[in-house]
């Protein structure tokens, strides 16, 4: 059934959806039962689940996760919550040398059937310490999995195939698609892994990550207008990562750029870049987009500057295919972030 | 106690003993290839702590988990195979010493990471508690755990849920070659963890019936009123942090007396008990029994396969289909 759902209430649905089928699954993390409820993503849980099921948590990110990955080896679903990816730094022992290792050394005897929920912060001065995104850090680890919605449909479906799968699993939900609005299939529970062709083109592969792919978007039409046809892809999984199908559309194109929500450094944008070449793909052009090479900005001006956007990437396509700059002095910029005054 | 419950406890003890030393005498030959934090003096906690364990039981441990692994029932085959690489161990020859685990007896997960077993042990307690399942966790871990922010935390969340988890705490007043004052901001972890909702005790660890008898107490007193425990058992590490020799020439320790090593020996003080009261054919019937079953399965871990490039890939990622071992269904 198709409904029109917001993000938070498509990520709302697929936990009332999945605590619903399977009474194994909790719901906890700083803040959670508040009266704001993650942006609004918790809400009505409480009231039909309880608080045994749905629960704040103290301010211990790293015994938090140790005791949901425990609380997993012991026969629960629990989904761990943090209102920004910057706090999983505080968690990385337990994810990274604990949940990521568990399936390897027990020989397959064990899992982790952890889901965790971070939220990529972004905008109204967030600052660099709430707006990290960590998938380019939490992929490297072999045995985790880290998956990035782009979309209300996303936000439902990824997250419901996270909290099924048996490994644990990384959710980063961006700030800015909590306000994104559009039709959610509720009977699509996954894919977890593969990338998505939103928009098919022949002349340009943009490869989005997380918000960037709204952007891609966004770059898409406005290049439409100048007869270039740019195919958007979604990365959707970090890890396990679907290069095949960024290999194809690179193939077919021959101009790849890649937008990250992130740095480029060591990034998703590089491997995704490498595993790209080491396939043999031959590109005409080739370039990668991302955060700035600094912390993030508390400043307006500063922040403008720190995070490219849809005429980033008209710009980029441009140089790459020879064209004139267009005029794009009747396009609206960072339009999500106007719906956005802070504080939090 | 019954006889036949010292004779078992005798059991686990020697058990525990035997395995170690096979290890020490063997490991020059350079085919046990993992690091092996060894329990010569631990076996008392070990072997009490995990005498009377309600079924259901979660054990949670850290590097120094031998003892532990071989109390709570696991396999020896496993055991020997798993410190050799070989293929059949209880990690496939890929976990090692410090990750030692048997899921078929609650023994969920050890660590080299010092007190980061510990959250999970409350995790798991936290899922008994959803369940209206009575058993308690347990969390093993040595003095400098102590330390570490994820204690805390852990006993904070375990104390804020009242969940039975067993916090026991192995002090040896040693974090490697460091002394406790050394490390330490307080003098008394039972003290320190006294402004939490938990119930507290201390005992000789070198005791084993005193280390059996305050393990029942806690868990009475947790059944009856659900509520974390905080156990402080001491004892002291007679060989290397880890390795199998001594290393009292270092000088980081002074050198004990025979009669002070004596007293830090819980197999020996429980072997002297159990002869005065008149047990001792039996003990010497136990510890043959056990030496036979230790060599015969040290033999079979040497004749074993190693894994090979076709394990090197697998179970980096849990297989849908399988159902893994040590979960509540």
């Amino acid at each position: 059934m198709n409904r029109l759902l917001t993000f938070a209430q498509a990520v709302n649905l697929a936990l009332m959806e999945e605590m619903a089928a399977d009474e194994s699954v909790i719901v906890f993390g700083v803040d959670v039962p508040d009266h704001k409820r993650t942006f609004g993503s918790g809400a009505g849980l409480l009231e039909k689940f309880g608080p045994a099921r749905f629960f704040g948590s103290p301010l211990s990110e790293a015994g938090a996760t140790g005791i949901a990955v425990g609380a997993a080896l012991a026969g629960l679903r629990p989904v761990h919550v943090h209102a920004r990816s910057d706090f999983l730094l505080l968690a990385m022992n337990q994810l990274c040398n604990m949940a990521a290792i568990k399936s390897y050394v027990s020989n397959g005897e064990e899992s982790v059937p952890l889901t965790v929920r971070a939220l990529i912060g972004r905008s109204w001065g967030q600052g660099p310490q709430h707006s990290k995104a960590m998938h380019g850090v939490l992929s490297h680890f072999p045995g985790l999995k880290v998956v990035l919605p782009s979309s209300p449909q996303e936000g439902y479906s990824l997250l419901r195939a996270a909290i099924r799968d048996p490994n644990p699993v990384i959710v980063f939900e961006h700030r800015w698609c909590y306000s994104l609005s559009d039709y959610v299939d509720d009977g699509q529970v996954g894919p977890l892994e593969g990338c998505r062709i939103l928009r098919p083109g022949r002349d340009l592969t943009l490869v989005g990550v997380s918000w960037m792919v709204q952007e891609c978007l966004q770059a898409a039409a406005i290049l439409a207008r100048v007869g270039v046809g740019a195919e958007v892809v979604d990365v959707r999984s970090a890890q396990p990562l679907d290069a095949e199908t960024i290999r194809e559309s690179a193939g077919k194109t021959s101009r790849l750029i890649v937008a990250d929500n992130d740095w480029l450094f060591g990034g998703l944008s590089a491997e995704i870049v490498s595993q790209v070449v080491e396939g043999g793909v031959f590109l005409q052009g080739l370039a990668r987009l991302g955060f700035a090479p600094c912390s993030c900005p508390t400043t307006r001006p500063l922040e403008n500057l720190f995070y490219p956007s849809a005429r980033e990437i008209v710009r980029t396509a441009e140089g790459m295919l020879g064209l004139p700059a267009m005029d794009l002095t009747g396009d609206v910029f960072n339009e999500y972030e106007r719906r956005f005054r802070g504080p939090f | 106690m019954t006889q036949d419950d010292h004779l078992r406890l005798y059991r686990t003890m020697t058990l525990i003993r035997q395995c170690q030393e096979v290890i020490i005498r063997e490991y020059s030959s350079d085919a046990i290839k993992t690091p092996v934090h060894l329990g010569i003096g631990l076996e008392g906690i070990s072997a009490g702590v995990c005498f009377r364990l309600p079924p259901g039981t979660k054990s949670f441990g850290q590097l120094r988990n031998h003892g532990q692994y071989l109390a709570l029932g696991g396999e020896l085959d496993a055991y020997f195979l798993e410190l050799y690489g070989k293929r059949g161990g209880t990690g496939g020859g890929k976990a090692g010493s410090m990750h030692l685990a048997s899921p078929a007896h609650g023994f969920l997960s050890t660590s080299g990471i010092v007190a980061s077993t510990i959250p999970l042990a409350v995790g798991a307690a936290l899922a008994h508690q959803y369940r209206n399942d009575p058993a308690p966790a347990v969390a093993m871990f040595g003095d400098a755990a102590v330390e570490e922010g994820e204690f805390w935390e852990s006993l904070n969340f375990a104390c804020l849920h009242q969940l039975r988890v067993v916090f026991v705490c192995e002090d040896n007043d040693l974090a490697i070659h460091t002394r406790g004052a050394d490390r330490r901001g307080f003098d008394s972890i039972s003290r320190a963890v006294a402004g939490f909702r938990c119930w507290t005790g201390e005992a000789d660890g070198t005791n084993v019936l005193d280390v059996v008898a305050l393990m029942e107490r806690a868990l009475y007193a947790m059944a009856v009123t659900p509520m974390p425990a905080v156990l402080v058992f001491r004892w002291t590490r007679l060989l290397e942090h880890v390795g199998p020799n001594t290393d009292w020439h270092v000088g980081y320790r002074p050198q004990p007396t025979p009669e002070a090593l004596r007293e830090a020996d819980p197999v020996w003080k429980y072997e002297q008990d159990l002869t005065r009261r008149g047990l001792g054919r039996e003990l010497a019937v136990i510890w043959a029994e056990v030496h036979d079953q230790v060599e015969g399965s040290l033999e079979r871990a040497k004749a074993a396969s190693y894994p090979d490039v076709g394990d090197l890939l697998a179970h980096v990622y849990a297989d849908p289909t399988h159902l893994p071992a040590g979960r509540i269904e």
